[in-house]
């Protein structure tokens, strides 16, 4: 689904990816975690290209990024990303949010993305929010809109960039559940998080980023009980 | 004496606003199309852009009202048209302004609605459509009021290319008159009367924008 190939990225003078190769297989649950400042979001944020990679390559579904003839937009389409700021669109109401993509970029009929983001509504939850906007949420509300945003596209592949990390502790559960349920369906899913409980639990494979390079990546009952590498250890020791 | 040349001056007054008006909104459509183009990735396009900005704002309208009037047609060999002559110079000038105004409305919006939209496979123009030009336009406006109020005052420049505007006429009743004073002062008066009128307008809008005020 995913192949990267000794990735950089320089922002400058700063060398925050310094040769990333991680394979992602189809239906697989990949959670990277890591040191702030260890290059995890700016990492994701290259498999879309928001960030342009300084050298490497980036395949996705077989299509390789950086053939120049590559329609980003395309690939992008079939992307989910979730933010951690959520970005939700401030102007439309929850369901607007939802079909604007579908209806812009794939020329689904309104009734059809109407159809659809209610549906996945009431897959996160929110059913009775259609017409709310944004700002009448709460953050946990808001992140699960933008991940039914996301989902409205029918991606093949969802990116999440530290989604519970600007939350307060009680919304954190409920987009937890959400993601939970998508890995459950056998969404493709590459999560920069915090949240041990959620890794141990729903990742097949952990992923330690530190300083711009892979240290240390595992099946989470081996990762967390029997880390080879010093530096896992000592991050380990600090968050658990 | 003023009571005689009131309703004189106050023909004027039409002229001026079909001035600011016309070339207003003008500048509105132009201006967008010269932001977008500033803010571009492509220098070709955003260096040209940059180069009107630079040298409309750092030059006098009135200078800029005498190029339009007198050399463009010495170079392209058209007999000039005062009132055309007079709108372009003036929606140009107001353009790079209002240019302006686009250009930090739209800087204004958080980098991360731009990547949501392109995330979402969106290209850049329809970002920009869709998400980021939508929620600009409640911030663009009360700037925009400023510079209708600015474009008011500055119209009284076509007069010297023999519009007949409020100013030129308050210059033809100071000289049948004899009164200077007397003619430019109410001149002056209708300005604020216009000006005055329309900031309260505008500081009504904002209210209402800042009553509804999502984001």
């Amino acid at each position: 689904m995913v192949e990267v190939k000794q990735l950089h990225k320089s922002f400058g003078d700063l060398h925050v990816l310094r040769g990333i190769d991680l394979e992602v297989k189809k239906g697989e649950v990949v959670v990277i975690i890591g040191p702030s400042g260890s290059g995890k979001s700016t990492f994701l944020r290259c498999i879309n290209h928001l960030e342009q990679p300084s050298s490497g390559e980036i395949h996705i579904g077989g299509v390789n990024l950086d053939d120049g003839s590559v329609d980003i937009n395309l690939i992008r389409q079939s992307v989910g990303m979730v933010f951690q700021q959520f970005n939700l669109f401030p102007h439309l109401t929850v369901l607007q949010n939802i079909c604007l993509a579908p209806v812009k970029v794939l020329n689904m009929p309104q009734a059809d993305a109407e159809e659809l983001a209610r549906e996945l509504l009431r897959k996160v939850g929110l059913a009775d929010k259609e017409s709310s906007y944004p700002h009448q949420l709460s953050g946990g509300q808001q992140q699960r809109v933008a991940i039914a945003r996301a989902l409205a596209m029918k991606p093949k592949l969802m990116l999440f960039d530290e989604p519970t990390s600007a939350l307060d502790p009680e919304m954190i559960g409920e987009v937890l559940m959400v993601m939970r349920e998508l890995a459950l369906d056998g969404m493709t899913m590459l999560v920069v998080s915090h949240e041990m409980g959620f890794a141990r639990e729903v990742a097949d494979r952990i992923v330690l980023m530190d300083e711009g390079l892979i240290i240390e990546e595992g099946e989470p009952a081996e990762f967390f009980s029997n880390p080879k590498h010093e530096r896992t250890k000592a991050f380990l020791s600090k968050i658990l | 004496m003023v009571a005689r040349y009131f309703p004189f001056l106050v023909r004027g007054v039409g002229i001026t606003i079909e001035f600011t008006f016309i070339s207003f909104l003008l500048a509105i459509v132009l201006g967008l199309v010269i932001a977008l183009g500033r803010i571009s990735e492509n220098r070709f396009i955003r260096i040209p852009c940059q180069i009107y900005i630079d040298f409309i704002r750092g030059t006098p309208l009135l200078a800029q009202i005498y190029l339009v009037h007198f050399g463009l047609p010495q170079i392209f060999g058209y007999k000039p048209v005062g009132f055309v002559d007079a709108l372009i110079a003036l929606t140009l000038n107001s353009s790079a302004y209002m240019a302006e105004i686009y250009r930090s409305g739209i800087e204004s919006i958080e980098a991360g609605q731009m990547e949501a939209a392109r995330s979402l496979g969106m290209t850049y123009g329809q970002a920009m459509r869709y998400v980021i030009l939508p929620q600009t336009i409640r911030r663009v406006i009360p700037p925009m009021g400023n510079e209708f109020i600015t474009l008011l005052k500055e119209s009284s420049l076509v007069s010297v290319i023999g519009m007949e505007d409020l100013m030129m006429r308050a210059k033809m009743m100071a000289g049948r008159s004899f009164r200077p004073f007397e003619a430019y002062f109410t001149a002056a008066l209708i300005y604020l009367a216009m000006t005055f009128t329309f900031s309260r307008l505008l500081g009504r809008v904002e209210g209402r924008l800042k009553a509804s005020g999502r984001s």
